[in-house]
């Protein structure tokens, strides 16, 4: 077999769907029917996954550190609110896919201030981005509201069909279809030729340059495509929520999300949504604990996760699970590892 | 046109401050490469300590400066030595990550103990009001703070370019493992840079409690402008980061008295040119290392 066959058939064994993710998908689903009375937590759940997604695209493939990941989440956010407001898109899923190409658009935008300069510039720039966007809705406030947020945003029913009700049953179905459909595109998109090569760059960007890939082009387009994801979720926040205010461009909102990525593991696309699970999890238990002080435990948790050493905490987390493969299949079937920690 | 200089003069008031407040930034992550986005904790950790100083135990005010310094610097050895170097090596994420939780434990602990209202320390009657100097009015405390502040940035520089430890830290930096086989106990040095420029720190969160504020909220709030400094300032000398602080205070109170619709949108706006410009500093070495 010749290399670039071989390479193809690896590619296509590794894009399989497997037993694992089928059963993450159905329970994920039956969540919906066994907690019929938790679903705005749910809800926030699935909205936090897929902006974790949305950072796992940039940060787990193509290795780009973002502290100002809020930004895209806030322009969506915003954006959301506005068309519904003044009645510009009034059906909720073209305004969502509106407010997403918006986000995605400025993700294009500044993708070319990130391709500049190496991890510290770019720390800095998507940090400054962020505060920059946090400081214009602030100003604008004519427009956004300014500190009270944008208050008095009804939602049309989803497709003239399926009106949002006050438990928040349709919002977490509709959270959780939008959320599967991205799923599936990010699936097909790391999966595909395009996927290797983003992950070439990671691992070294002069190589990969090397042998012939567009680092730049590369870079550009997928952080085109996350900031059009986190738009996405932001917003779903809007949308659920009926609200936006100054809080979504927050600097804590960026770090909680590396908080949920780190948790979850980067780099096989159900870090994000693991991570959201467990991180909302822990801010709930963190906050019956001790309501005014959750952030010194959250805080606490990624010191800790940082000494131990994010490889080990996944081999550990991983260990239980694997066994239980083991034990079933009976061959060394592996059911998910961390790439993005691979050296 | 004395508003002009009353304006400067309290623009250079604060950029000193900011100085004095990021220069320990300015090693770790300059020189040392370490992303530590905590560097506003050990500053609150000062201005807190000071403030329990006078407030409570009623010490004079300038006995309370120097209790500060070294209780931030005291904070930042033992991080050091206990936490801190597990990660010099690791990835910058690892940095970023471990700082940011630092930070979150520092905002809830201090909240925690100390409330989350703005805190005043009290200032002796001497440095109250404003000098009348030519017509231009001039903050005594204003005052206080550029003489401490130039004070302090000669020395520092004399201690890096004249003192037998000045010449070690350069060497350590340079090539850590060169420097380590002439002999210079290079983790030793960096504990000791570190906790000093913890203890400015510490020292300038104790000075800019009056004039930057005081709560619980302060290393978020200001971590931003510690980056600039440094990222602007770049890491190759003490005076990078001294213009770029000085150009910071300047700029921001400046842009804060003439354009206030436009708030903080000008100083970020800037500091991303700069970077996209100039991706090392406007001081910086042009190779990156």
């Amino acid at each position: 077999m010749n290399a670039p066959a071989d390479v193809g058939y690896h590619a296509m064994q590794h894009a399989r769907w497997r037993w694992s993710e089928i059963a993450f998908w159905l329970l994920a689903l039956s969540c919906a029917f066994l907690f019929p009375s938790r679903y705005l937590i749910m809800t926030e759940i699935v909205r936090l996954a897929l902006f974790a997604l949305s950072l796992d695209l940039i940060l787990g493939y193509a290795g780009i550190v973002s502290l100002g990941h809020a930004a895209f989440f806030g322009v969506g956010a915003y954006s959301a609110g506005l068309l519904a407001l003044h009645g510009i898109v009034t059906e909720p899923v073209m305004a969502l896919v509106a407010a997403g190409l918006i986000a995605g658009a400025l993700g294009f935008l500044t993708s070319f201030l990130v391709i500049r300069g190496v991890d510290l510039t770019r720390l800095m720039v998507t940090l400054g981005i962020a505060l920059l966007l946090e400081a214009l809705a602030e100003r604008f406030s004519d427009i956004t509201g300014g500190t009270d947020g944008l208050q008095g945003i009804e939602m049309q029913p989803i497709l003239g069909l399926f009106a949002f009700d006050m438990f928040g049953k349709v919002g977490f179905f509709y959270s959780l279809i939008v959320l599967f459909l991205l799923f599936l595109l990010a699936r097909r998109i790391v999966h595909s030729p395009f996927g290797l090569s983003l992950r070439a760059i990671r691992n070294n960007p002069l190589r990969a340059a090397a042998i012939g890939i567009p680092v730049n082009r590369r870079v550009i387009a997928i952080y085109t495509v996350a900031a059009f994801y986190a738009g996405i979720a932001g917003a779903l926040f809007t949308q659920t929520t009926a609200l936006a205010s100054l809080d979504v461009f927050s600097f804590e909102r960026s770090a909680d999300l590396l908080l949920v990525l780190v948790i979850g593991g980067t780099g096989y696309l159900y870090g994000g949504l693991i991570g959201a699970v467990v991180f909302r999890m822990l801010q709930e238990f963190f906050s019956n604990l001790t309501p005014q002080y959750w952030q010194f435990w959250i805080g606490l948790v990624l010191v800790v996760i940082v000494l131990v050493g994010r490889q080990r905490l996944h081999r550990w987390a991983l260990w239980a699970p694997n066994l239980v493969v083991r034990q079933f299949s009976g061959r060394k079937a592996i059911i998910a590892v961390s790439e993005g920690d691979a050296p | 046109m004395t508003s002009l200089f009353t304006n400067l003069f309290d623009g250079v008031a604060y950029g000193m401050l900011l100085f004095v407040l990021s220069c320990g930034l300015a090693v770790t992550l300059g020189l040392m490469n370490f992303v530590n986005l905590a560097h506003g904790s050990f500053a609150m950790a000062g201005g807190y300590v000071c403030a329990i100083l006078v407030n409570q135990s009623g010490w004079p005010f300038f006995a309370a400066l120097p209790l500060a310094f070294v209780a931030s610097a005291l904070i930042g050895m033992v991080l050091e030595r206990s936490l801190y170097r597990h990660l010099y090596n690791r990835s910058h994420l690892d940095q970023v990550l471990f700082s940011i939780g630092l930070v979150f434990m520092s905002v809830a602990a201090v909240d925690y103990i100390m409330g989350s209202s703005r805190i005043f320390i009290k200032l002796p009657a001497a440095l109250e009001g404003q000098i009348d100097f030519f017509g231009v009015g001039i903050g005594r405390y204003r005052l206080m703070i550029i003489v401490i502040c130039a004070l302090l940035t000669a020395a520092l520089q004399l201690v890096l370019a004249r003192t037998r430890f000045g010449s070690r830290l350069r060497a350590a930096v340079d090539d850590p493992r060169a420097a380590g086989g002439l002999g210079i106990n290079v983790p030793q040095v960096f504990a000791f840079t570190f906790a000093f420029g913890c203890g400015l720190a510490g020292l300038g969160g104790a000075l800019s409690a009056e004039i930057l504020g005081l709560d619980p909220y302060f290393p978020l709030k200001f971590m931003i402008y510690f980056l600039i400094v440094v990222t602007v300032g770049g890491s190759s000398s003490i005076t990078g980061p001294f213009l770029a602080s000085l150009l910071l205070g300047i700029g921001d109170v400046a842009g804060k008295y003439y354009v206030p619709k436009l708030g903080p949108f000008v100083i970020y706006t800037i500091m991303i040119v700069i970077l996209i410009w100039r991706p090392n500093g406007l001081f910086g070495r042009t190779a990156a290392r």
